[in-house]
């Protein structure tokens, strides 16, 4: 099954096909065929999983032979590797197309970081396609919008296998047209379009840095081979300026594509899309693409930003800054999607900035964790806009829904717990090893940003469950159950959300998930910080009392209003409120000025330059060539030669008639003539003497 | 199949020359043997095409194929000489694809005052143009099949165009007359000063400009790159496109846009650069300026366009300023992407205007702001044209990137031969690399107006005004005419070395003289 790992990226694209052209004559409308197709790719996703877990477990004795059954296609990667690396990658690759001397190969890559991405999409896949049968049951574009999933998830797994930059880099840029489908799905109404089209253009920004960095990885390692940048990346002949240089371009890809700041304002706006599609593309998969690419091509940042050696770099900062801005937000939102998509880039620094300070295998413990308490999060908001809202994700229309949704209440609870980082839930444990590794560098900093983003994100999630669930229900609707196509999937993840932490729980000293992760070929030396029963402690009480004064100041209002107005009455809050429901004036200043700048007078201006002075020069050429035409013809052809030849005939006529009077005007006329027959004669002389 | 070889391209070229003479012939009432008769020829020479793809010797790219070599005005010594290489393969096949296409597409909608019977011969004739120029290995020879170009065109326009015609087409004309000038003066000089005072590209290409002193070789490219920049063409000689483009009939625009703006770069491709090496280092630096001048100025100038197929003609200036940057590099890599690039622009542009024309033919106006909702009134044309969107913004996987990419990835590592912008150490290196830069923002500016106008165009609801029109999806000749052009955009696009296999060993050939 290792070998065939190429196939991931091929069954859905052949599912999209299938759909594309067949769906709509199928009995289910296509969503079989989706259905189907993932559901084979979680069967393989977990042989894939367990054959590796083997290959790793067993890398000890003799694993060698296990390599060379492989076939002769096995390509060992990567010289430069560390610890548990026996293990190497599996790569395969045939030449896709050359260039000069260089060719490029398309190829699958197996390692650890590969088979845990398999996992998390296969499995979050599979759910969303379940979760849609019901959630988009009456849609316009059904079948359409299976096609698109197919197609989305077929990019996405693209992405993850890739072997090299280039195909990671279509990848990237194929999950991108499926979010623009995907947010833009219902594309009648202007607000939709927009959102699709920012969430393009603003990580269409992103790339450039993305194209550009790739392009220096090609030429510094002579290959956009996976293995073999990073091979270059560690090696010590690496040119740093050039390493920073690439670093500093792909975090703008990173920026772009993971909703960092300050290339994060698409992110919110994308909830225009179907709420599954948050949950699949905004939430557990194409946004975590960027991070995914930080943890590939980590040998580049550790060297391009001295990981380890400095105390502060680009990517740790991006990160940190964004943990505070995207938990700040979430609190002024009435949209619980919009709650949750400003948690998801809250969430998201965490993992850029665990990378950058060092805490690889946590970042991707982070990433797998979240994933699912973030979907089930997402699915359960669909859930109750489902069942209780009539699509409305406005959580003044919500309330008290907690008696009548059990199944939607406490899977959102146990997500919420384990996105605060409660102990024992899956968040816990690796927000934890973030903090213990930043902690354990010379990152102080970045604990205490960790920290108190966590206190954020527990303040927050508080308000939004206690807006949600607790209260009267304000709404005009009946609220009801989901039906089990929808509940069933938030089960399966409220579990995962429970369980999935304890793949690495180190103080039970279990490390699965990093014994299992690690072994990807050519990684710098990681810290393995030991479990901080401090820290642990003191974030785990932080986020409790945030949970607690949150919910005091909740339902204090409720029943006292002692805190109503609080904006109205303190000019400080109020224009602090005023700052974050604006988010920052980001928008204002992107769509406002540098977008409108661009499209509008910029754009207009370029146009009229065009059309005035470039297109004046070129008619005023075509004017005074067709002047000095007319002059030609009428002082030298009419008045000149023609005056020649008619004066000649003229003296031929008179010269019988005894002597002409030489007139001056004449004379005039026959010496130019005279020079000009010369030029022309002497330009011709030329043009012969050089032949 | 001896035969063949020597007379396949001549049957290429003179065949539709055939067609247009029996098109004149048959009576102007008949109009349904008119067309067949102008889609048979150009079906005929489109197989011979196919027969050469079939017959071409893949394994030696870089060697001329096909040639012949006859004597035809000895006095000037000019001779009959055909051949093609890797290079001008796939814009041949291109050329002898697309006329049958666009003759299909006419076959119910002719445009305005109709006479199909003169409207057919003008496109056979063009066709004869555009297969010359990308067969000739006689510069003379070249110079003629060039300016035969001209001629249908500009008659295409000025008979069957739009409103503004008659400007449009003089402009056309004589802009590119005026470069053509110029190019005659650079060919002449060429051959006069080279060694054996030849017309021969083939001949001149191997001598790489020895003879020709350095100082000589910059005036005679600055000859050479006015004719061909302005066919390309380069900011700032490019006024003429929109107004050709807005007011060319649907199939004229197509075939300018697909195959006559190749012909500027595959001058540059095939004479400039091999033929005066020395003067192509010392312009290089300043082709590239004008190359991303070009990118970011077509891609504003589009933004603040109301007509759509006015926008999609600005969108050619940006496109071809990646092809042209491909080419300012002087590298392998770099004209590999540009003979891509010319390839995918014309697939993917050409759709693009196919739709405009289809469009304006259901609205009656190309106005952006009138129209809207094409995914609801037209579904199917509303999503071909987000493909082709989506192609010519560069999606990986789709044809268009593979032109724009690796142009970018060129200009990290210019020819060492190649001078900068400012005199000094690396300003080569340098030059290039803000060319990089600036070429790379570029793509963000043809996501957004390629995304903006899609959204005008397709998405919402249809306008009042046109909510009760009966708009007709896609109809069976748009079909067939469209059909093959999404194909390549997939197909070139999941198998780049479909052409890259192809051009590589003849571009090594173009830029031996550049690699240090």
């Amino acid at each position: 099954m290792l070998d065939l790992v190429w196939l991931f990226p091929v069954i859905p694209a052949v599912s999209f096909l299938i759909i594309l052209f067949f769906g709509k004559r199928l009995p289910k409308k296509g969503a079989e065929v989706g259905i189907l197709a993932v559901g084979a790719l979680f069967l393989m996703a977990c042989v894939v999983a367990a054959q590796w877990i083997d290959r790793v477990e067993n890398a000890g004795h003799g694993s060698e032979k296990g390599l060379a059954a492989l076939g002769h296609s096995v390509v060992a990667a990567a010289e430069g590797h560390e610890g548990g690396g026996e293990v190497q990658p599996i790569v395969h690759g045939f030449t896709w197309w050359q260039n000069g001397n260089a060719k490029f190969v398309v190829g699958a890559r197996v390692d650890g970081l590969v088979v845990m991405m398999l996992l998390v999409v296969t499995i979050i896949s599979l759910l969303v396609h379940i979760y849609s049968t019901a959630y988009m049951h009456d849609d316009r574009r059904y079948t359409y919008y299976y096609a698109a999933l197919s197609l989305f998830t077929a990019s996405m797994l693209l992405l993850v296998v890739s072997a090299n930059l280039l195909q990671l880099l279509v990848g990237w840029e194929l999950v991108g047209v499926c979010s623009f489908m995907l947010i833009g799905h219902w594309w009648e109404e202007q607000a939709n379009s927009n959102a699709a089209l920012k969430a393009f253009l603003t990580t269409r920004t992103g790339d450039v840095g993305l194209m550009i960095g790739v392009i220096i990885c090609f030429f510094a390692a002579n290959s956009f081979d996976i293995a073999k940048v990073n091979a270059y990346a560690l090696s010590p002949g690496a040119d740093h300026s050039l390493m920073m240089w690439a670093s500093i371009a792909l975090m703008f890809g990173i920026m772009g594509k993971s909703g960092q700041f300050f290339l994060h304002t698409w992110l919110p706006d994308a909830m225009a899309g179907p709420t599954p599609v948050s949950a699949l593309i905004h939430a557990a998969t194409m946004v975590v693409a960027g991070v995914y690419l930080g943890a590939r091509v980590y040998p580049v940042f550790f060297n391009g930003f001295s990981i380890g050696t400095s105390t502060v770099n680009m990517m740790a900062i991006v990160g940190g800054v964004t943990i505070l801005i995207g938990a700040a937000l979430a609190f002024v939102q009435q949209d619980i999607k919009k709650v949750l998509a400003y948690s998801t880039i809250s969430q998201l620094g965490y993992m850029v900035m665990a990378l950058g300070v060092g805490a690889w295998s946590a970042a991707l413990f982070h990433l797998f964790t979240h994933a699912f308490f973030k979907a089930c999060l997402f699915l359960g908001a669909g859930s109750i806009s489902h069942s209780a809202t009539h699509h409305s994700f406005d959580m003044r229309e919500m309330g008290g829904l907690r008696k009548k949704m059990p199944i939607t209440f406490w899977t959102f609870m146990i997500a919420t717990l384990a996105l605060a980082g409660i102990f024992p839930f899956a968040g816990f444990w690796s927000k934890d090893e973030i903090l213990a590794t930043a902690g354990q560098g010379r990152y102080d900093i970045f604990v205490v940003v960790g920290l108190v983003g966590a206190v954020m994100t527990a303040a927050y999630m508080t308000r939004c469950v206690y807006l949600t669930f607790f209260g009267k229900y304000r709404g005009h609707h009946h609220p009801h159950e989901s039906s089990p196509a929808i509940t069933v999937p938030l089960i399966i993840l409220a579990v995962l959300s429970l369980l999935a932490g304890l793949l690495q729980a180190v103080p039970f000293n279990i490390k699965k998930f990093e014994t299992w992760l690690e072994p990807v070929g050519g990684l710098p030396n990681l810290v393995h910080p030991t479990f901080d029963y401090r820290l642990a402690t003191i974030s785990v009480a932080l986020a409790s009392m945030a949970i607690g004064a949150m919910s005091f100041f909740l339902f204090r209002r409720e029943e006292s209003g002692a805190f109503q107005g609080l904006t109205e009455r303190s000019k400080l809050a109020g224009a602090g409120y005023r700052f974050l429901e604006k988010k920052y004036y980001l928008d204002d200043l992107y769509e406002g000025v540098i977008v409108s700048a661009v499209k509008g007078p910029i754009a207009r201006a370029s146009y009229w330059f065009n059309q005035t002075v470039i297109d004046g020069v070129v008619n005023g050429a075509g004017r005074g060539a067709t002047r000095l035409g007319r002059w030609t013809y009428d002082v030298f052809d009419q008045e000149l030669v023609d005056g020649a030849v008619n004066d000649i005939g003229r003296e031929t006529a008179m010269a019988g008639g005894g002597m002409t009077k030489l007139q001056s005007g004449r004379l005039q006329r026959y010496a130019l003539l005279l020079l000009a027959s010369v030029g022309v004669i002497g330009l011709a002389i030329y043009i012969v003497n050089i032949a | 199949m001896d035969w063949f070889k020597d007379w396949a391209l001549t049957l290429a070229v003179f065949t539709p020359l055939v067609g247009m003479a029996l098109v004149m012939v048959i009576p102007r009432a008949e109009e349904t043997a008119i067309k067949v008769v102008a889609l048979l020829t150009s079906l005929v020479a489109l197989a011979v095409g196919i027969g050469i793809l079939a017959d071409f010797d893949y394994d030696h790219t870089a060697k001329m194929q096909f040639q012949v070599d006859k004597e035809w005005i000895p006095l000037i010594n000019a001779r009959y000489h055909l051949g093609i290489d890797g290079i001008s393969l796939p814009l041949l096949i291109l050329t002898l694809a697309i006329v049958p296409l666009c003759i299909i597409y006419s076959w119910n909608h002719f445009p305005e005052p109709h006479n199909p019977k003169a409207f057919l011969a003008l496109i056979l004739l063009l066709e004869v143009g555009m297969v010359g120029t990308f067969v000739s290995l006689d510069l003379v020879l070249f110079f003629i099949f060039f300016e035969v170009v001209l001629l249908p065109m500009f008659f295409m326009i000025g008979v069957w165009g739009g409103p503004n015609r008659e400007y449009a087409s003089i402009k056309f004309f004589l802009f590119t007359l005026f470069g053509s000038a110029l190019m005659l003066v650079s060919f002449l000089g060429i051959s006069f000063l080279s060694k054996q005072q030849t017309f021969d590209i083939s001949i001149l290409t191997h001598l790489s400009g020895s003879g020709i002193a350095r100082s000589t070789q910059i005036l005679l490219f600055a000859g050479l790159f006015l004719g061909f920049a302005i066919k390309v063409p380069m900011f700032p000689f490019h006024t003429w496109l929109p107004d050709a483009h807005t007011e060319a009939p649907t199939v004229g625009s197509v075939l300018l846009a697909a195959v006559m703006l190749k012909l500027g770069t595959y001058g540059f491709i095939r004479i400039a650069l091999p033929i005066l090496p020395q003067g192509a280092q010392v312009w290089a630096p300043w082709i590239g300026l004008l190359a991303v001048i070009g990118i970011i100025y077509g891609a504003l100038c589009c933004l603040a366009q109301r007509d759509m197929k006015r926008l999609i003609a600005f969108s050619s200036v940006a496109h071809m300023g990646f092809v042209m940057l491909g080419i300012a590099t002087l590298t392998t890599f770099g004209i590999n992407a540009a003979v891509f690039g010319m390839v995918a622009h014309g697939i993917i542009t050409g759709m693009l205007f196919f739709i405009a024309g289809s469009m304006q033919h259901r609205y009656h106006t190309r106005e952006m702001s009138r129209l809207g909702g094409l995914l609801i009134s037209a579904p199917k044309m509303g999503w071909i044209l987000g493909f082709c969107a989506m192609a010519s913004l560069g999606l990986p996987g789709l044809a268009g990137f593979w032109g724009e990419f690796p142009a970018v990835l060129s200009a990290f590592e210019p020819s060492k031969l190649a001078n900068g912008l400012i005199n000094g150490t690396d300003s080569t290196l340098w030059t290039f690399r803000i060319f990089m830069v600036i070429a790379a923002i570029g793509t963000v500016l043809a996501a957004g107006y390629l995304l903006w106008m899609y959204q005008r165009v397709a998405m919402g609801t249809p306008k009042p005004e046109f909510e009760d029109a009966h708009i007709h999806d896609v109809d069976t000749s748009e079909w067939i005419a469209w059909t093959p052009l999404l194909l390549g955009i997939v197909v070139f696009g999941l198998f780049p070395n479909l052409i890259f296999s192809v051009t590589n060993g003849a571009a090594e050939q173009i830029t031996r003289a550049f690699s240090g």
